[in-house]
């Protein structure tokens, strides 16, 4: 229980607490009165490990304070003070929204638990096998490698295109995060048919080079570059939006005080961007955990694929046992990055406001900085658009006229019946975002305002769904759908509350990096002028976490778009989505009738991200 | 204590009210306590099996001939059945929902839905999803007349689904690589166990197709012979794709050689790239499980609303009209005797001839299948 309002503990009740002066002498950052009023506590590991410290024994100093509670109390215990300051703060919506979410949640956990209860030692024995223990390797490995991979392509082209003014950056951050709206086995499919052994690359070098075939794209190569191209728009949309909240004051204390640019950028800037590029790369090992179309289509098998072989032999009490191994390595991953993460803060603690930040100029930089982009932009998203025109090219004629071998007749490719599958994708994707960020507000401000056990394991919980291949999700409603609410089973809201849980660590990673950029000072402004709470997030933080807001509606509307097992099983009948129309085609090798929903699907998608970035660059 | 809103913030109306009782330090254990037995409540809930739905659908079940809509799920994908499910529609006036996707995870979501299932018939792709969904008692038996209509050996031996179409396993080999193919391909399948075809050799192991046909050999030649014969194919490294038509663009490019695959696969090829494509079929003459037809089959849901008019759906794939369309459009054998099928495939009844005549239920047994591959370390 807090005894007082603050969220955070006064400086003398901290053990080890270091005065700034002293702190700033052992940095040899002059203790000038500007670095005294900007305060950077987060860039220090000694008061990150202080933070720490200081947040148990606020927890044990409550628990003492809380004798006289009855049941409370030793509830509280296991669970926090989270729900409890919760109720105590904010408005009923809140808590409410807040339970909703973790009801939701906590639906596919459970109907994990329930499945595999009767899946017996045969599952146990298969998991605990080497052959087993084999494949969670190469997982890890993937997920790995893409991570370090996606975070090194996306960090440079997020400064480039937010912080520089390298020339057509607009257009560049489009083209840039574009690759995200691609289902991820098209891009393999279109990958494979270039760059195999005998594809088209091979064909071009031949007369060329003489290459008779080129090395196996296969395997790991392949599901390492595939992967990296598809996720590092997770990374780049959540860095960019923590570079245009960045404060140019740190930065330019620091070049007052004698570092050089390249100084600065990696010992103030690139630490400040840490919690967003943390979040962005968290999606995207969570995400190589959960894809499967991609990697089986290279040809390297994952653990999904395990999970999937059971689905195949309609084992699903072992295919429920073998999808908790996998909320359990997410548990994993997501506890290590918790401690990457650290207790530092991030936002200005003076007064004043963060100015907009002039751009860094690149000068004999351009050139290269260019051709950085334009490389990844022509890997990740021209070829794929190469790809899908020469299917449309090469299979249009056999479709409309037909050839000696007969033509399928009644399959004529046609764009006017791709405009309802067209409207089903955007109604759909429109309101899984705005869905999926309003229930994620509850829990990232929580995770931010209010850090204790409780929203600790809520927001893992939610991270943990996220690991699980669409299908397990998609059952999982099944079961709770027919059984609990059967007059909402197949119905628009059922399949926007499975999206919801699709989504909603998009969500909760973007605006966790928000948040945590802007200060608590000012709702607490807010609240001591006399606002209700709602007033206070309606007023004063919404307005400040808006490009936050708006570039997690945008990630989700992306990848609600290409959406694929959820739509397929639990929309309500009739209702075709684009996504599905490709998977269709393609499953069937109908290429040039699967390539027009796609390039349908790239054109729609590019219409938000183009009209919010340049209302970011306006604003 | 400033627990509580101050006397500025506390106003006087019902929700007020509720604000200031749960705000109550005293009532938060209370609070925490009745949410969790919300959830577990959920749960319980969850498990029970909801008697009452069951009832009332089994009312429904009669069959109200005046109800014009049919709701199916179908494993068979949209491109491909389509369009014989609007010509349904247009001719008999009533309206079919379906949901589209692939055999497993209908079969999955059926499982899952159990008697409560909206689903009236479940059109699958492969005799697997149909055997599962068989054994979890979900399916009704069909009428007489229905089963009358294709051979015996396309009928589950319950009754409870029949083959609506067939599509025969084959071999498909690169032009350039094999410019013989009646000499130098092998007679059957034990051929290609030859060292010769080291890594030459392409399938997909994960394949409904595959793993019927897998089933289909260990009905014929037994679980010794087959099991020998999958290690020694194995032992030759082929190549593992995820699914038919990717070996088949594989072959077309010349990555592989040859690959096993369902023989309609190689048209749409054709039809998208022309004939300059560098594959064809090669239907192995030697007979035996190499051979197989796998059928896509349809059965109707015990649980069924709609159960009139999801018989006369069956009844229209099986007529002379549904049965031309699949030969004519989707180059599938029809199943029901005198139905032409396209020029270039080998009739119905020589491929009997060649693969043993084996019973539509025997390739219902994956599972089976499935443990052999994985003991073998085929697949994961």
């Amino acid at each position: 229980m807090r005894l007082k309002n603050e969220p955070y503990p006064r400086p003398a009740e901290v053990k080890g607490y270091v005065p700034t002066k002293k702190l700033a002498s052992t940095k040899k950052l002059a203790s000038t009165k500007k670095l005294a009023s900007t305060k950077k506590l987060a860039s220090t590991k000694k008061l990150a490990s202080t933070k720490k410290l200081a947040s148990t024994k606020k927890l044990a100093s409550t628990d003492q304070a809380e004798s006289s509670l009855g049941p409370g109390r030793w509830l509280r215990l296991i669970i926090g003070d989270w729900l409890a300051a919760l109720a105590g703060r904010s408005h009923l919506l809140l808590v409410a929204m807040a339970g909703l979410v973790a009801g939701l949640i906590l639906l596919v956990p459970l109907y994990l638990l329930l499945r595999s209860i009767g899946a017996g030692r045969e599952a146990v024995a298969t998991l605990l096998s080497p052959r087993t223990a084999l494949v969670m390797g190469n997982t890890i490995l993937l997920a790995v490698a893409v991570t370090i991979g996606a975070t090194a392509v996306a960090v440079p082209l997020a400064w480039l295109t937010a912080a520089t003014d390298l020339p057509g950056r607009r257009m560049w951050t489009v083209m840039v995060a574009m690759p995200l709206v691609l289902p991820s086995y098209v891009v393999a499919f279109i990958f494979i048919s270039m760059l195999s052994p005998k594809g088209v690359m091979q064909q071009l070098l031949e007369p060329l080079v003489g290459l008779e075939r080129l090395p196996s794209f296969y395997g790991f190569p392949g599901a390492f570059l595939v992967l990296t191209l598809i996720t590092y728009p997770l990374i780049f949309l959540t860095v960019r939006g923590a570079i245009q909240r960045l404060d140019p004051a740190l930065e330019e204390a620091a070049r007052n005080l004698g570092l050089g640019p390249r100084q600065v950028f990696w010992r103030v800037t690139l630490p400040h961007l840490r919690p967003a590029i943390l979040a962005g790369a968290l999606l995207v090992m969570l995400y190589v955990l959960r894809d499967f179309g991609a990697v089986t289509t290279l040809q390297y098998n994952t653990f999904t694929r395990i999970i999937y072989n059971r689905y195949l032999s309609y084992r699903l009490d072992m295919a429920a046992l073998f999808a908790l191994v996998l909320v359990i390595m997410a548990l994993i991953i997501l506890y290590l990055e918790q401690r990457s993460r650290g207790r530092a803060r991030y936002a200005r603690l003076s007064s004043g406001c963060s100015r907009r930040r002039e751009a860094a100029r690149l000068g004999k930089w351009t050139a290269p900085a260019l051709a950085f982009t334009g490389a990844i932009t022509t890997l990740a998203l021209g070829l794929p658009l190469a790809g899908l025109l020469y299917w449309v090219w090469r299979g249009w004629p056999g479709h409309q006229v037909g050839n000696d071998l007969g033509t399928i007749k009644n399959n004529l490719m046609s764009l006017s019946g791709l405009l309802e599958p067209a409207w089903y994708s955007i109604t759909a994707s429109t309101l899984a975002a705005v869905a999926t960020i309003l229930l994620a507000l509850p829990i990232a401000i929580l995770v931010v305002r209010r850090p204790g056990r409780m929203s600790w394991l809520l927001e893992r919980l939610a991270y943990a769904s996220y690991a699980l291949p669409g299908i397990v999700v998609a059952l999982a409603f099944v079961f709770f759908g027919i059984h609990i609410l059967p007059s909402l089973y197949q119905t628009l809201p059922m399949m926007l509350a499975a999206y919801v849980i699709l989504f909603i660590p998009l969500a909760i990673g973007a605006l966790r990096a928000t948040l945590g950029q802007m200060s608590p000072s000012l709702e607490e402004a807010g609240r001591s002028l006399g606002q209700q709470p709602l007033a206070v997030l309606r007023r004063i933080t919404l307005p400040l976490i808006w490009p936050g807001l708006t570039a997690g509606a945008l990630l989700i509307f992306l990848t609600a778009m290409k959406e694929l097992p959820v739509t397929l099983i639990l929309s309500p009948l009739g209702f075709n989505t684009l996504a599905e129309q490709v998977w269709t085609n393609i499953g069937e090798a109908f290429f040039a009738r699967a390539a027009l929903p796609a390039l349908l699907l790239l054109v729609l998608s590019s219409i938000p991200l183009a009209w919010l970035t340049v209302r970011d660059t306006q604003s | 204590m400033n627990l509580t809103k101050s006397a500025l913030h506390q106003g006087t109306s019902g929700v007020a009210w509720i604000e200031r009782v749960i705000n109550r330090r005293r009532n938060r254990g209370w609070l925490i306590i009745g949410m969790g037995v919300l959830i577990l409540a959920s749960g319980l809930v969850a498990c029970q099996p909801a008697a009452e739905v069951t009832e009332g659908v089994g009312k429904a079940g009669e069959g109200d001939p005046e109800s014009k809509r049919l709701v199916i799920y179908s494993g068979r994908s949209e491109s491909l059945v389509g369009p014989i499910i609007e010509q349904f529609e247009q001719e008999r006036g009533i309206e079919v929902e379906v949901r589209f996707g692939g055999t497993a995870e209908m079969a999955g979501v059926l499982l899952e839905e159990g008697a409560e299932s909206p689903a009236d018939l479940f059109y699958a792709q492969d005799p697997g999803g149909l055997g599962a969904v068989q054994a979890a008692g979900l399916l009704a038996p069909l009428p007489a007349e229905i089963r009358e209509l294709v051979p015996d050996r396309f009928v589950s031996d319950s009754g409870e689904w029949v083959g609506i179409s067939g599509r025969a396993r084959t071999v498909v080999y690169n032009t350039k690589a094999i410019s013989k193919p009646e000499e130098q391909l092998p007679g059957d399948l034990s051929g290609f166990t030859d060292p010769a075809w080291h890594g030459r050799l392409g399938w997909a192991p994960t394949n409904g197709s595959f793993l019927a046909m897998v089933t289909g050999i260990r009905a014929i030649w037994g679980e010794e012979k087959t099991r020998n014969w999958l290690a020694e194919m194995q032992a030759n490294e082929p190549a593992v794709y995820e699914s038919n038509s990717a070996i088949v663009a594989a072959v077309g490019a010349g990555e592989i050689d040859v690959g096993l695959v369902n023989h309609y696969y190689l048209y749409r090829f054709l039809a998208e790239e022309g004939e300059g494509f560098g594959a064809r079929n090669y239907f192995l003459p030697g007979g035996g499980p190499g051979s197989l037809i796998m059928v896509s089959g349809v059965g109707q849901l015990k649980s069924a609303e709609n159960q009139e008019n999801g018989l006369e759906f069956i009844r229209f794939l099986l007529s002379k009209d549904g049965q031309q369309y699949f030969a004519d459009e989707t180059f599938e054998y029809p199943l029901v005797a005198g139905v032409t099928t396209v020029a270039g495939l080998p009739p119905l009844a020589e491929l009997d001839k060649q693969a043993v005549e084996i019973e539509l239920s025997q390739l219902a047994d994956v599972a089976g299948t499935q443990e052999m591959l994985l003991s073998l370390g085929i697949i994961e």
